[in-house]
């Protein structure tokens, strides 16, 4: 059997739109931490639907671990758990009574269902909200206790949709700290609109725009396969400056964003300096690269028509 | 049915009835009191006549509205919660989420099922016989109206979209059907748009049996292919066209 999650010219129209998914081919390992990345409506929950059976696609075929998500649903489904991005608690059920039905949905006996909830609670801290009709829960709490749902299962596989989304910082440095405990023993397929959060968990990242994947691989590969190393960042200040480096964006705060080589940094560098200009430079990171690749002009947002490589500089 | 399966009914059950019950018990005290309007007003309207009629008529209701209330319950759970989705994307099979959401509606009526059938025992002369047809279109009744609730819940896919489907079920199944009455009292020209509705058939049916409607042999049979051809029309279509995963 090969570990792969593997899709191959998989492509969603609702309707008479244009593409959710386009063409989408790629081979991932199916352990550790895959982020999915994308601007809102890039088809990032559309992938996830039909990797999950949830969705049906219209083209193109994907398949996880060799079992085609198409016709071999029913062992798929044993080996999954979602966690949707807009899933909600059922109001008038308690965080126990919610995981014990949906742990006997999933063929649980009884007894075990019930011996597995407290554990689920317990290992994202939830423990004192047993018993507390979910209504009440604040909404960080409740994102938590569906969490703590799936990972209830003995599923192995676990494709969550925006995890962290409404978490304060530090509950979300624990769900972190959980996410990397889990992917020791598990497969993890998230989405995130926190590039922090890809960087300091996921072992592969994708980049979906337009629904069409734009690049895949570790965080050193993505950053390999840049045409430029270094990012620089000039603050708003003094005369107008244009620099006849790599590639240049304007921020709205009047900043000015430079990706480059190395050297012509270096060279950069000490124009500045004589200059006295305020700037940092970094090596690129992932925000870099995710800016770069999906990044263009918010007035030219003609979403789902191809760009040109050039329409990424802003005037 | 495997165990797994009979976990899964009875985690429909528990989400939807029992642990609703429990938690919210003010749903019980309408669970009982849900039949009782249009009852009350018929047998104000009518001095008492059609007392017998109009409980057994309520007994229908009670069948029809465990399928609207169904199709409300599971269209908060596919496209409010989510949940579906979670369930879609699990072990659970479509059928036993839905039979277990079917037995929840039932299990919700149960309160007001048991005060009518208490009703029905002080008021109403039945042969066995008849009292075992009346079952028989009522759990005819539900399973139609359970089918047709599931069927709509999987297509619709917001909140006003099911309002609207609920209104014309609402409309086709209990409005435009004589329950509480004998269709004798729908003047003879508009008639023929009471047999639209499956609940006519049932009515007539049920109200033949108890002796408050006089079918002839022909009538009576006529209407029990009627009924049975509906509900097993709508269970084929309902088998086939209902979607589990998303189209
Ligand atoms: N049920 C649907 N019917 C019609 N169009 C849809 C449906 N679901 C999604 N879309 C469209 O498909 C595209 C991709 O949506 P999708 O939800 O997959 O994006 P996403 O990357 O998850 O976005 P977000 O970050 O906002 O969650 C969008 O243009 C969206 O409008
Ligand atoms: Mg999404």
């Amino acid at each position: 059997m090969t570990d792969l999650l593997e899709c191959s010219s998989l492509s969603k129209r609702y309707g008479n739109e244009p593409p959710a998914l386009d063409e989408v081919t790629f081979s991932t390992e199916t352990r550790g931490i895959f982020a999915l990345l994308g601007r809102n409506g890039a088809g990032k929950t559309t992938l996830i639907r039909i990797l999950a059976t949830e969705l049906q696609p219209t083209s193109g075929s994907a398949s996880i671990n060799g079992m085609d998500v198409l016709r071999d649903t029913n062992r798929i489904r044993q080996q999954i758990a979602v966690m949707p991005q807009e899933a909600r608690l059922v109001p008038w059920l308690t965080p126990r009574q919610t995981i014990y039905s949906y742990l006997l949905y999933r063929g649980f006996g009884r007894k075990e269902a019930a011996s597995k909830v407290r554990d689920a609670l317990e290992k994202l801290g939830l423990g004192q909200y047993e018993n507390v009709v979910n209504r009440r829960l604040s909404g960080g709490v409740k994102r938590r206790v569906l969490m703590s749902t799936i990972l209830a299962t003995d599923a192995r596989i676990l494709f969550v949709d925006e995890p962290t989304t409404g978490l304060d910082p530090l509950i979300r440095a624990d769900l972190w700290a959980t996410l990397r405990e889990l992917k020791r023993t598990h497969f993890i397929f998230l989405t995130t609109h926190y590039l922090e959060e890809a960087e300091r968990l996921a072992d592969r990242i994708g980049i979906l725009e337009n629904g069409r994947l734009l690049t895949l691989g570790s965080l050193g590969e993505l950053r390999a396969g840049m045409k430029y190393q270094v990012s620089m960042r000039i603050l708003n200040g003094g005369s107008p400056f244009e620099p006849k480096v790599g590639e240049v964006f304007k921020g709205e705060d009047g900043s000015t964003q430079i990706f480059t080589s190395e050297e012509d940094a270096d060279r950069l560098t000490e124009e500045l300096v004589k200059e006295k200009r305020r700037f940092s430079i970094y090596p690129i990171s992932l925000e870099d690269i995710f800016y770069y690749l999906v990044r263009r002009p918010i007035e030219e947002d003609t979403r789902k028509e191809p760009r040109e490589n050039g329409d990424r500089h802003e005037e | 049915m495997k165990s797994s399966r009979l976990s899964q009914v009875y985690a429909s059950i528990l989400i939807d009835a029992l642990y609703q019950m429990k938690n919210y018990p003010i749903t019980l005290v309408s669970n009982v009191l849900a039949p009782f309007s249009v009852l009350v007003l018929i047998l104000l309207v009518s001095h008492g006549d059609l007392l017998s009629i109009s409980i057994e008529g309520a007994l229908i209701t009670s069948m029809i509205s465990g399928g609207v209330n169904l199709q409300i319950d599971l269209s908060h759970m596919k496209n409010d919660f989510k949940f579906q989705d979670m369930l879609v994307s699990s072990p659970t099979s479509a059928f036993a989420y839905a039979l277990g959401m079917g037995m929840a509606a039932l299990a919700n009526s149960i309160p007001a099922l048991a005060v009518l059938t208490f009703l029905s025992a002080l008021f109403i002369r039945a042969t066995l016989v008849g009292a075992l047809t009346v079952l028989c279109v009522f759990a005819l009744m539900f399973a139609f109206s359970v089918a047709l609730g599931f069927m709509l819940s999987t297509f619709s896919t917001d909140i006003q979209q099911n309002r609207a489907f609920v209104s014309i079920l609402t409309i086709i199944l209990a409005t435009i059907a004589p329950i509480y009455y004998p269709i004798t009292y729908i003047p003879a020209s508009i008639r023929f748009l009471a047999y639209f509705s499956p609940a006519t058939y049932a009515a007539e049916i049920a109200q033949n049996a108890i002796g408050d409607l006089q079918l002839t042999a022909v009538n009576l049979a006529a209407d029990w292919v009627v009924l049975v051809a509906v509900c097993l029309a709508l269970f084929a279509v309902a088998v086939k066209k209902s979607h589990w995963r998303d189209p």
